[in-house]
């Protein structure tokens, strides 16, 4: 199975290419954030390195967000127009959940977060489980603190990743002193990874309507639907 | 694969504001398809559009429109000569989604990318009507712009003129929120003015300045005051002269500098493009002026193709196939793209 995998949720750029359990190329860039003109370049880039035209590709794997909204959107609509256009699966990841497989260590507890400024951020809690990231907390977009209280209850060390150097005092003082020390390598989404996990799971049902997990409504829209409780909130757009 | 062995078939996206729209054109001026997905009942909740909801929206609909487009045109990928894009202007959220969408189409499918300009998709409207022919002169009217575009010859756009603060169609949307219309305004206030009559005489900015360029900020200003001053007095105006009045003020300063520019830059045809273009009282005020001129001739954008849609930039898209101009997978959205300013202006 040829296997692409994206993630641009945030100023990461990263890109792999499998053929099942083997990492044919991958790549994770982070001194820019212009993902509009570099992603598809280095698809190309790495596709061609790795001999293989779009027509090869059998699955792609994508990281759906949380995260920057133009990021994810980049990413997402990448995603969903190369597997429509091409007819092929699509799996989406959580963003969080891919810095999350950054961890090789069996059992471990893992947090990744993304600073969404103002002690916001988006988070979730992952245990580490025959070598994947399962849901122990969902991700959320929340307040730093309420997240580390909640974390806080499982009385275990756990792993920072993503951003957790912007809340390193209030993790020491919330959490415990005693969390895992770790290489700044593993802050940063590396997609093959996914990759290789993406190779299981299963893909998306309608592609079409697929899009990216913002956790967020737009702030208009959350306006809107507070004054508005009772209305349809969807099938706002009409063909013509 | 010369154009008299085989027809010329683009994919073309438009994304740029509140609309996605997916088009089959063939040999630019044959409309296969032309799948457009609205958005307007969505930011008519917040009373005018909203960028962020914009580009969501956007990328619920991009797949789908591609898979009708193609559908309805009854043709497939290896049909196609070329995907073309709006890069600009625009939202840039909104464009980025139509740009990603149609750069990945042309790299899955090894396929030529043509990068098109909103505003040349506004003016090759009108290539539905009839073929172009140069020099011509472009009135474009829309929610975000109002310019007059000289073309010397095929894919070459000076601006002569433009407006120095609302577009147009802003003012519109503008004068509709104070009496009462959700945007957009225009065809509203537009019907409203055929019932009514210029009994306020707003002032006409700009009417006699040596310029090409327009401006609508005194007007909507005036306007607003007029009905402000009623209200404050508990006067109630009649909408109709109102609307009449707003838009008979607004017809008399782009016919005007639009004869102006016709006087120093003889051109065959005058295009009426935009989505402003679809106001009946510019309509006939052009077609009134324009019927006395032996030289110019009116084309006006079809109704159905005024407002924002992938089979105009389809049809250009189908002039810079000709001429070449293809953009490479690091296009990226550019939100202020503008046309030059005229090399050397007449005056
Ligand atoms: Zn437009």
């Amino acid at each position: 199975m040829k296997i692409l995998a994206i993630d641009t949720s945030n100023r990461p750029l990263s890109v792999a290419v499998l053929d099942d359990s083997t990492v044919l190329a991958a790549i994770t860039v982070t001194v820019h954030q212009k993902h509009a003109e570099y992603l598809l370049p280095e698809i190309e880039r790495l596709m061609g390195m790795a001999g293989l035209k779009p027509a090869d590709l059998d699955r792609i794997v994508v990281a759906a967000g949380p995260g920057s909204y133009t990021g994810i959107r980049i990413a997402v609509t990448t995603a969903k127009t190369l597997a429509t256009t091409l007819n092929i699966d699509l799996v989406a990841v959580s963003s969080l959940a891919t810095l999350a497989a950054n961890v090789p260590v069996e059992g471990a507890l893992v947090a990744p977060l993304f600073d969404a400024r103002n002690q916001n951020v988006f988070a979730g809690l992952y245990r580490i489980k025959d070598g994947q990231p399962t849901v122990v907390i969902a991700d959320a977009h929340t307040n730093i603190a309420a997240f580390l209280e909640a974390v806080k209850e499982y009385a275990e060390p756990v792993w920072f990743l993503g951003d957790a150097d912007h809340f390193t005092e209030l993790i020491n003082t919330t959490v415990s002193a005693a969390t895992p020390r770790i290489s700044p390598w593993l802050n940063l989404p590396q997609v093959a990874t996914i990759g290789l996990l993406g190779q299981q799971m299963t893909p998306v049902k309608d592609v079409d309507r697929f899009v990216p997990n913002y956790l967020r409504l737009t702030q208009a829209e959350a306006e809107w639907r507070a004054k508005n409780p009772k209305e349809d909130v969807e099938s706002y757009v009409e063909k013509i | 694969m010369s154009p008299t062995d085989k027809r010329n078939l683009i994919l073309a996206f438009e994304s740029s504001c509140d609309e996605t729209s997916v088009a089959v054109i063939e040999d630019g001026h044959k409309i296969l398809s032309n799948i457009v997905a609205t958005q307007i009942k969505s930011h008519q909740r917040f009373g005018g559009v909203v960028p962020e909801v914009a580009s969501r929206h956007h990328i619920e609909e991009v797949t789908l429109c591609i898979a009708d487009a193609l559908s309805e045109a009854q043709v497939g990928y290896d049909d196609l000569d070329a995907v073309a894009v709006t890069y600009g202007p625009g939202l840039v959220g909104a464009l980025l989604i139509g740009v990603t969408a149609a750069k990945t189409v042309a790299f899955a499918h090894n396929l030529p990318l043509i990068p098109v300009n909103h505003m040349a998709g506004h003016i090759y409207a009108a290539r539905y009507v009839e073929p172009i022919e140069f020099p011509a002169m472009a009135l474009l009217v829309s929610g975000g712009h109002t310019e007059l575009v000289y073309m010397p010859a095929e894919n070459e756009f000076e601006i002569i003129g433009e407006t120095r603060d609302d577009a147009a169609g802003e003012a519109y949307d503008k004068v509709g929120r104070v009496m009462g219309v959700n945007y957009p305004a225009g065809k509203t206030v537009d019907e409203w003015a055929h019932q009514g009559h210029d009994t306020f005489k707003f002032p006409r900015a700009m009417e006699k300045d040596a310029n090409f360029d327009f401006s609508f900020s005194g007007l909507k200003s005036a306007f607003i005051n007029t009905t402000h001053h009623a209200d404050q007095i508990g006067e109630e105006l009649s909408k109709q002269d109102l609307s009449a009045s707003f838009q008979q003020a607004v017809v008399d300063v782009l016919a005007e500098k639009t004869q102006r520019a016709l006087a120093d830059y003889p051109v065959k045809q005058l295009i009426l493009a935009g989505g402003v273009a679809a106001n009946q009282g510019l309509r006939e005020r052009l077609e009134r002026d324009l019927s006395s001129n032996p030289t110019t001739h009116l084309v006006k954008a079809p109704l159905k193709l005024c407002g924002d849609n992938a089979a105009m930039i389809g049809a250009f898209a189908y002039v810079a196939f000709k001429h070449g101009v293809f953009a490479d997978a690091t296009l990226n959205a550019d939100p202020s793209l503008e046309f030059d300013w005229v090399a050397d202006p007449v005056k």
